[in-house]
């Protein structure tokens, strides 16, 4: 789909910038705004480049480098963390061969770190793109990952 | 042995959340109908006499918000209703429960609060992570359209009301209900000035009901059976049920509703199982990150918005985190300052400065000689914090800073 028939889904109403903007990275295979993206909604809003920047600047959910295909979040709130999410991050980095905030060189998975996603009761947990996975430990991680990668 | 007394989470497992017939075959929009029989003012009385107060963790009067929103800018020709589905305080799941399994509750309670204060247009802001809760009210909505309880003349009563799903992008601090208000209108989550409050001048300028998930569940059982009945649950001045989500090292983790008033003990050995095998109880974080910490003196304080107010701790969103010996108070703490800190929006100098402060501050304590010196000093610069930010965020770290120092000060100074 491209830009302008996404855009087009939303009113053209500042109100709708969230939405556009969660609609244009979702899109994106590389999970991210591009420059283009920006200066297309800011067009498309009647907004300056700076305050649609400002916006897409603000949210933690939104990347303005390209990413993975797969974007992993460990929760590191208090209870993931009670329950090792250190050693969660600790086995998502050595299956996958990168560090927190990098993605693998195949362009399949970004690692990061999220605040609470509200799954508490089964922790440690993380999400994949939208799926949740809880009461991680290794085999499990390792299960998930493969899976995915399977899949391609 | 107490049991769970199951209002807003009575249907959790026994209906499809994506069949509307269900929910209506289990009474559900039977709430609105009456409704929509009643006078709107008679409606926010109802709320009032029935004691609710928001669930989100502020604990204010609904049927007072409610009122004041209704008389809020007369000449204003649009009322909205936002409802507050952020949750992010760490260690609270209720809303996701609700919006999950049993979506048509809660939306059908907007639709009640939109008509006791006369708006014609809800939003409900969403996180954006919480995709299952976002997908199955987006079905509920819809599913609510066809069956002619959202749109135009609900129900042949001459009352029109929208309904629209807004989604956040990763900021804890738009769960507030001025930043909300901001990030709804598309803009950065820096809080607002108040007043005006939301009654007032709310979305685009609008009075503005902003309520929580749990509170509207409670909405449509109140409007069905009244005051009275509800008033049955819970205590004098904190009526009803709370959902409480209980974590950590307890057997069996989860969320479990029961009547205000109910003890830590309770929750933690009746409902929750009791501590994992060969643990310890060693402290509570009552509230979340925002929240405070409780050791065993607490165990048998009543959990209500007032009595806990009153020793120094705090009901919050109903987040009950369970650590046990051996778990470090001292970690927790650390947890939450930088949760803090990540999450402050950077406008007023004293969060912005002080949430970092207080990280530094905290990595330093067991370096220190003079542990005792730093720690009182930390407290008093959160509450310099809480006295000069404008909204809730900088007024957090106090929280669980200042009950941990009360009650684990050897553990944190000492290390």
């Amino acid at each position: 789909m491209s830009t302008q028939n996404i855009l087009e889904k939303h009113a053209p109403e500042r109100h709708n910038i969230l939405m556009i903007l969660h609609d244009l990275q979702d899109h994106h295979p590389q999970n991210y705004l591009t420059e283009e993206a920006l200066e297309a909604t800011a067009r498309y809003l009647k907004l300056t480049k700076a305050s649609v920047y400002g916006v897409a600047g603000y949210y933690t959910m939104f990347s303005l480098k390209p990413r993975g295909r797969h974007i992993i979040r460990v929760c590191v709130s208090a209870v993931c963390e009670l329950k090792k999410s250190e050693s969660v991050i600790a086995h998502l980095e050595s299956t996958l061969g990168i560090k927190t905030g990098q993605t693998t060189p195949c362009g399949l998975f970004t690692l990061e770190l999220s605040e609470c996603i509200g799954q508490c009761h089964e922790a440690p947990s993380m999400m994949i793109g939208q799926a949740v996975y809880n009461n991680l430990d290794a085999e499990r991680i390792r299960e998930v990952i493969e899976s995915i990668r399977n899949q391609g | 042995m107490i049991k769970e007394t199951r209002i807003v989470l009575k249907n959790i497992g026994k209906i499809n959340p994506e069949s509307i017939d269900d929910y209506i075959a289990a009474g559900g929009y039977k709430g609105l109908r009456k409704a929509l029989s009643m006078d709107p003012l008679s409606i926010i009385d109802e709320m009032t006499e029935a004691g609710l107060r928001g669930r989100g963790g502020a604990g204010f009067s609904t049927g007072m918000k409610k009122k004041f929103t209704s008389q809020g800018c007369l000449e204003c020709p649009q009322r909205y209703v936002v409802v507050n589905a952020d949750e992010g305080e760490p260690g609270t799941f209720k809303d996701r429960v609700i919006m999950e399994q049993d979506p048509h509750l809660y939306i059908e309670g907007t639709i009640i609060a939109g008509y006791s204060i006369q708006a014609t247009k809800g939003f409900i802001y969403i996180r954006a992570e919480y995709y299952a809760s976002i997908d199955k009210t987006r079905k509920a909505i819809k599913a609510a359209y066809e069956k002619g309880f959202l749109g135009s003349n609900i129900l042949g009563s001459g009352f029109d009301f929208d309904l629209e799903i807004k989604l956040g992008a990763g900021s804890y601090l738009c769960g507030e209900e001025l930043t909300m208000l901001e990030s709804l209108e598309g803009k950065r989550g820096n809080p607002r000035i108040k007043p005006p409050f939301p009654a007032e001048k709310g979305v685009f300028g609008m009075p503005t009901l902003v309520n929580n998930v749990e509170t509207l569940a409670n909405v449509p059982h109140i409007v069905l059976n009244g005051k009275d009945w509800y008033r049955q649950f819970g205590t004098e001045r904190s009526p009803g049920t709370k959902v409480f989500t209980i974590s950590g090292q307890v057997r069996l983790p989860g969320h479990y509703e029961i009547g205000l008033g109910v003890t830590l003990r309770q929750l933690i050995d009746d409902l929750a199982g009791g501590m994992l095998p060969g643990k310890t109880f060693k402290a509570a974080l009552l509230g979340g990150a925002a929240g405070t910490f409780v050791d065993a003196s607490m165990l048998d304080e009543k959990m209500t918005y007032d009595n806990l107010r009153e020793k120094g701790a705090t009901l919050g969103s109903g987040a009950v985190i369970v650590l046990a010996e051996g778990d470090s108070v001292y970690d927790v703490l650390l947890n939450c300052l930088r949760f803090f800190r990540h999450e402050s929006c950077g406008k007023c100098v004293p969060c912005r400065v002080g949430t970092s402060l207080l990280v530094r501050e905290t990595e330093n304590l067991k370096n220190v000689a003079a542990g005792k010196a730093l720690l009182d000093r930390m407290v008093r610069e959160s509450e310099i914090m809480a006295a000069t930010s404008l909204c809730p965020l900088g007024q957090s770290p106090i929280l669980p800073l200042e009950s941990a120092a009360r009650y684990f000060e050897s553990e944190l100074v000492s290390g």
